[in-house]
């Protein structure tokens, strides 16, 4: 039970997907206009990490490691399309608000990469909770982000207005405010230090696609892994070599210090043998 | 006619798929160091996005249609997407290595690319036909290299500037972006 709970700590502040891994950027900026579309969009994607964890990893042994990317595409991409259906049917509003990045939930990288790095390699249980706690860590982010942006470009929390219209910067409702707000988070971050991918603090190797959205797909992860280890090997055959290397100096140096110390011992005996006689 | 170049540069200006629409932002962000590099990104992007409008429109009007099953497409979509990029991989790889050389490195990152999926599910949405959704991913493609070249370009350009400490490496990039933003937001007045 700790771990569980461990994994929704880890999900939530330790490896949060938006302000430490930095994560899913396309939802993070597009949807996060009002506070409720932020709520709305977290808690979608939650529900299909959770339920693309527990199916990747109760399959996680059937699925033959070859072909385990399109395997996983297709278990997303069949929840994406239950959330989709269930959001249309119940909460029209915020289908029609969220748009086509409803769909384009498939290709968010929190979600492959969840699968790649952890729900691969353990339980359903855990693996549940790793969603949850991913999943929650991204609905904080968002609707953080989002309330920023709410405020100063709407003047309101949740709809709730409570800025005079003249005093509201529009701009941040708008396209070009949500590059500003990440940007000013993002040199906070540098600022205090704080652990996060754009600085480069975050350890990589707990991710599938180190951080780097860009090589996050499939094809990439592989390949990624493959580089990843032949450059672990060499560095490990390296140091090894190294080591191995000054072992054989220190030995050969003691042995020439021992060799050149009887040298001397035994010039030196000869020389008393000589003055002896 | 008219309608078509109109279609073509409302998405490759007015609707920019990056910075209005937030669509393909991790390589926008990702592969922008070099000028270079964004333009073999940009390429390739114009060449998968076209393919793909291809591909998608003919199993949208010929396969998911026909059965009433046009609720599956976003799993055929993907599908039929990650499939057209490895093939196209695979073909480019035997029968024509000097554009393998060039695009070669790009064309595994763009198999989830948000602007792929997202510029096909757009020609459904806005219930485009054959023409129009290849016109529409041809623009939104050069949409994306145009945006991605200029980003490049730039941060060549301030790469040795004197930028303050906290506003190095991404923050400065996104300033950036937000700014190329505010200057594309001019565009929308070119169409009604």
């Amino acid at each position: 039970m700790n771990k569980c709970i461990e994994r929704i700590y880890n999900g939530i502040i330790k490896e949060n997907p938006t302000f430490v891994l930095m994560l899913g950027m396309c939802p993070t900026l597009a949807v996060t206009t009002t506070a409720t579309n932020g709520v709305g969009m977290g808690l979608s994607t939650t529900a299909v990490l959770v339920f693309s964890n527990l199916i990747i990893s109760a399959l996680r042994k059937i699925i033959p490691d070859r072909v385990r990317i399109p395997a996983y595409i297709v278990i997303v991409a069949s929840l994406v399309t239950i959330v989709q259906l269930l959001l249309q049917a119940f909460v029209p509003s915020l289908y029609s608000s969220l748009g086509i990045f409803i769909p384009l939930i498939v290709v968010n990288c929190i979600i492959l990469g969840r699968a790649e790095a952890y729900a691969a390699k353990n339980g359903p249980l855990e693996s549940a909770f790793d969603g949850i706690g991913m999943g929650l860590g991204f609905t904080v982010g968002l609707t953080c982000i989002a309330i920023v942006r709410e405020i100063l470009g709407a003047g309101a929390v949740f709809g709730f207005e409570f800025i005079p219209e003249d005093f509201r910067i529009t701009i941040f409702g708008l396209a070009p405010g949500a590059f500003f707000v990440l940007a000013g988070l993002t040199a906070l971050q540098n600022k205090f230090k704080a652990p996060s991918a754009t600085n480069g603090s975050v350890p990589q190797s707990a991710l599938a696609c180190g951080g780097n959205c860009a090589s996050c797909s499939g094809a990439s992860c592989m390949s990624n892994h493959a580089a990843l280890e032949v450059v672990r090997e060499k560095a490990e055959a390296d140091a090894a070599a190294a080591k191995k290397a000054a072992a054989e100096k220190a030995a050969a140096a003691k042995k020439a210090a021992a060799g050149k110390a009887a040298a001397e011992k035994a010039a030196g005996q000869d020389a008393q043998a000589a003055n002896k006689e | 006619m008219k309608e078509l170049i109109l279609v073509i540069v409302g998405a490759a200006l007015v609707n920019n798929i990056i910075l209005s629409q937030f669509q393909g932002l991790c390589p926008f962000l990702g592969v922008s160091k070099k000028v270079d590099t964004s333009l073999g990104m940009g390429g390739a992007v114009i060449f998968v996005i076209v393919l793909a409008s291809i591909v998608t429109n003919l199993i949208y009007t010929f396969v998911l249609v026909p059965f009433n099953v046009t609720y599956l497409q976003t799993i055929a979509f993907i599908l039929v997407i990650a499939a057209l990029v490895q093939f196209v991989e695979m073909f480019l790889k035997k029968n024509v290595p000097s554009l393998y050389q060039a695009l070669g490195v790009f064309l595994p990152l763009i198999t989830t690319n948000c602007a792929v999926l997202g510029s096909a599910l757009t020609n459904v949405q806005k219930e485009y036909n054959f023409i129009f959704s290849v016109a529409n991913g041809f623009g939104t493609a050069v949409g994306f290299t145009v945006a991605i070249v200029l980003l490049a370009s730039i941060r060549e350009s301030i790469e040795d500037n004197d930028i303050p400490f906290n506003f190095q490496g991404s923050p400065i990039v996104l300033i950036t972006s937000g700014l190329m933003a505010i200057a594309f937001m001019g565009f929308s007045g070119l169409i009604k």
